[in-house]
């Protein structure tokens, strides 16, 4: 109960009061999503080092792309492909990676505009500090050796000098791309990289919002008139024709994502149910009473939910009561080690007002009827009841717990 | 239409850790006390809606938990949004426009100190492109901070120059968690500095609603909604002019902000940089008390925050303090959603 795991934060400079009691509460889901026809083109494409955005009928190019135009909510579709190049947007200098997030080194947070995008994709840039970074900076993508139709496939971006270059993207993977009839160009766009060919907003549509940082900045580092053009149809590279048309389809094509998430908590119960569970270790039963409508809540929750008012008035109850209502389980849960079928009923604890939930054993499932005497079995640590178990009493008649039905 | 106005308003105060309370021990004496002010019971109440967050919590369905506070029995009408209280009180708002009720309270909490906030707030990202990468919610904040910084609207002075004002003003807010100016302190996320960030702390409030003369009965200066509106911003990030807040201004002419000048505005800008926008979006002059109660630099409790806006925007009008004040409330990354609502202390003249 007083474990605190590393990673859940302590309150900062206050005081922790000794008798509340704590507990590592993980909440962990692998969220399984389904991707739409663009999300699993542009993420297909990344296992395939490919970066796709979407034109929208407007003729911008948005990268990440969605299946509706956030400015007219036209479904669109019409993909095409982007440079691996871009130009960063703003960032912000991380010097304290959390869990999760792509490098474990101090970091840039990036928006990139890709070549040939007229938006920003978020990502994480690999510098070596924060005098490294700069708003207009060039950057290209550094691919993940592992890849299987994420976002984090683009392991990060990284500094990038335009220019002739020394070897394509990175790492032992480089020169092989993925889809035959792209190769090639791709190849040129490396080979041919001139300095002043990414310095246009690609297609020439880009020059909405967000950009006024970036090209201020871009044509500081530009060579001329070009730095402000459109990109020039006909010119080498894939930055200077603008994104190219792309069917975004793919050999064996990633339908969904599996998105795994954790988050941690220390879980503190309130005083109500601190109460409640430091009497259980003695291997008390209590309940609250209301001040307005006496009844006794138990398990209590600090709280009379019909008058809205707070419960202090401790009580002891129990330890023996009534099966009000039941119900027998024949699916076994996950983790769960005990045999199926069982009961789960609720138990009208004696002089309890509201009944609360608990397994029944020691008496065949079949025979487990409404109005049946029990008491509780403490589990081997007495922390709380593991069952309640026959008392051998006579049933109790319906009318004394019709009310708590 | 009718009239409606906020007739009473309750916070608690705002603490890095309430660990010793659940949310309902937590929201509780918040709720006790606004009703007292205006001497309603849970049963006068014609409509209930609170704001809260799953997330915070740890727990489905948290809410119904808090409820237990509220006495809902006889049955209730109530609702809830997973949104800042700001969202609930507007679906209240509409719920007295209509003349399905003559009251109603809203009430909004939130618990950060079970878990880490930054790490949290990354659950409400879109969970294809970022939610895997988690850029906490200070990082994408910075990130608008430097956009701005770029476009040459502020600079790292001028963002300590609000941090100090925001926390100089709540030396006068008892409920407030960081009262008193404090060091920028180093960089968190640069460019945001420790003093650029609001606080991480628990807290909750609650505030009443009533229409026409119900009104007037319960407040002898009832805060009068001239107009309340909500927008929303693309969600990608990378399509959003970070350095501007167009959802921002719609609501605000939407809900008639620019009618006649206001005096007061509560912002809710949980980062510095945050209120360079708001201010230019909402075209605040020098002569408007931003922040008096110190704003959410002084305390952010997520999810209580926005409601807290109005409620502080109420209850200058309710003393007399502003006649015309501005409140404003915001939800996801970077101002991604944002509402703005307008008080008046004084008789609607038709």
């Amino acid at each position: 109960m007083s474990a605190t795991p590393a990673s859940a934060t302590p309150a900062s400079g206050a005081p922790s009061s000794p008798e509340v009691p704590r507990a590592p509460l993980v909440v962990e889901f692998p969220f399984t999503r389904s991707l739409g026809p663009v999300q699993s083109a542009f993420l297909t494409g990344l296992r395939e080092r490919t970066v796709l955005g979407v034109r929208t009928t407007g003729g911008r190019v948005l990268v990440p792309p969605v299946e509706y135009d956030p400015e007219t909510s036209e479904e669109i579709g019409d993909l095409v492909e982007v440079g691996t190049t871009g130009t960063v947007t703003t960032w912000a200098w991380n010097p304290d990676p959390r869990r999760g997030q792509p490098l474990r080194t101090p970091f840039a947070w990036v928006l990139v505009r890709l070549d040939g995008a007229d938006t920003g994709l978020l990502h994480a840039l690999d510098a070596s500090g924060p005098d490294a970074v700069r708003t207009g900076m060039r950057v290209r993508v550094r691919w993940a050796a592992e890849r299987g139709g994420s976002i984090t496939d683009i392991a990060c971006f990284e500094p990038y000098r335009d220019g002739p270059e020394s070897g394509a993207e990175s790492g032992p993977e480089s020169g092989g791309e993925g889809s035959p009839g792209r190769g090639s160009e791709s190849g040129a766009e490396h080979r041919d990289d001139d300095p002043a060919e990414h310095r246009g907003p690609g297609n020439g549509t880009g020059s909405g919002t967000g950009s006024g940082t970036g090209r201020a900045t871009r044509s500081g580092t530009g060579s001329g008139t070009r730095s402000t053009e459109p990109a020039t149809p006909g010119a080498e590279g894939r930055a200077a024709t603008g994104p190219r048309s792309h069917s975004g389809e793919f050999d064996d094509p990633v339908t969904g994502v599996v998105v795994p998430a954790r988050l941690d908590y220390t879980y503190t119960p309130g005083r109500a149910q601190t109460r409640f569970i430091s009497a259980l270790a003695e291997r008390r039963t209590t309940g609250e009473r209301c001040p307005s409508c006496r009844k006794v809540y138990v398990p209590p929750r600090g709280a009379c939910p019909t008058c809205g008012v707070a419960t202090s008035e401790q009580v002891e109850v129990g330890p023996r009561g009534t099966v009000t209502t039941f119900c027998i389980v024949n699916i076994k849960a996950k983790n769960l080690d005990i045999e199926v079928p069982y009961v789960y009923a609720h138990i009208a604890l004696d002089g309890a007002d509201l009944p609360l939930h608990g397994r029944i054993a020691g008496i065949p499932y079949d025979r487990v009827r409404m109005g049946l005497r029990v008491e509780p079995v403490w589990t081997g640590d007495d922390r709380h009841p593991d069952h309640y178990r026959p008392t051998g009493e006579p049933d109790a008649d319906y009318d004394t717990y019709r009310e708590l039905l | 239409m009718r009239d409606v106005a906020i007739v009473a308003f309750s916070q608690t105060d705002h603490v890095r850790s309430s660990e010793e309370v659940s949310e309902v021990e937590m929201l509780m004496p918040v709720l006790h006390d606004v009703l007292g002010r205006t001497g309603l019971r849970t049963g006068d109440i014609g409509f209930t809606c609170s704001g809260s967050c799953d997330y915070l919590a740890g727990r489905a369905f948290s809410f119904t938990m808090a409820l237990d506070g509220v006495g809902a029995w006889p049955p209730i009408p109530e609702s809830h949004v997973e949104m800042d209280g700001a969202w609930a009180l507007y679906e209240a708002w509409v719920k007295l426009l209509t003349g399905e009720a003559d009251t109603a309270l809203v009430y909004a909490y939130g618990k950060s100190s079970p878990g880490s906030v930054r790490d949290v707030l990354t659950r409400q990202l879109d969970p294809y492109y970022l939610a895997p990468l988690w850029p906490d919610s200070v990082a994408l904040a910075a990130l608008q901070a430097q956009a701005l910084i770029d476009s040459g609207e502020t600079d790292e002075p001028a963002l300590a120059a609000i941090a100090e004002r925001s926390r100089t003003a709540a030396e006068g807010n008892p409920h407030a968690q960081l009262r008193g100016p404090r060091p920028q302190g180093g960089y968190v996320v640069r460019p945001l500095r420790t003093g650029d960030c609001p606080p991480v702390g628990d807290g909750a409030a609650a505030v009443v609603l009533a229409a026409g003369d119900r009104a007037r009965e319960l407040c002898p200066r009832p805060a009068w909604i001239r107009g309340m509106d909500h927008r929303v911003e693309p969600h990608a990030l990378g399509v959003r002019d970070l350095t501007d807040s167009p959802s921002t201004r719609l609501a605000a002419e939407r809900a008639g902000v620019h009618e006649r000048p206001v005096d007061t505005a509560e912002l809710h800008a949980p980062f510095t940089s945050q209120e360079v926008v708001l201010r230019k979006a909402l075209r605040l002059g020098d002569s408007v008390a931003v922040n008096p109660s110190g704003g959410a630099l002084a305390a952010n409790p997520v999810m209580a925050a926005g409601l807290i806006r109005v409620g502080e925007a109420a209850a200058a009008v309710h003393r007399g303090a502003s006649g015309r004040a501005l409140a404003h409330a915001t939800s996801g990354p970077c101002l991604q959603q944002n509402l703005v609502a307008v008080l008046e202390g004084e008789p609607h003249a038709r």
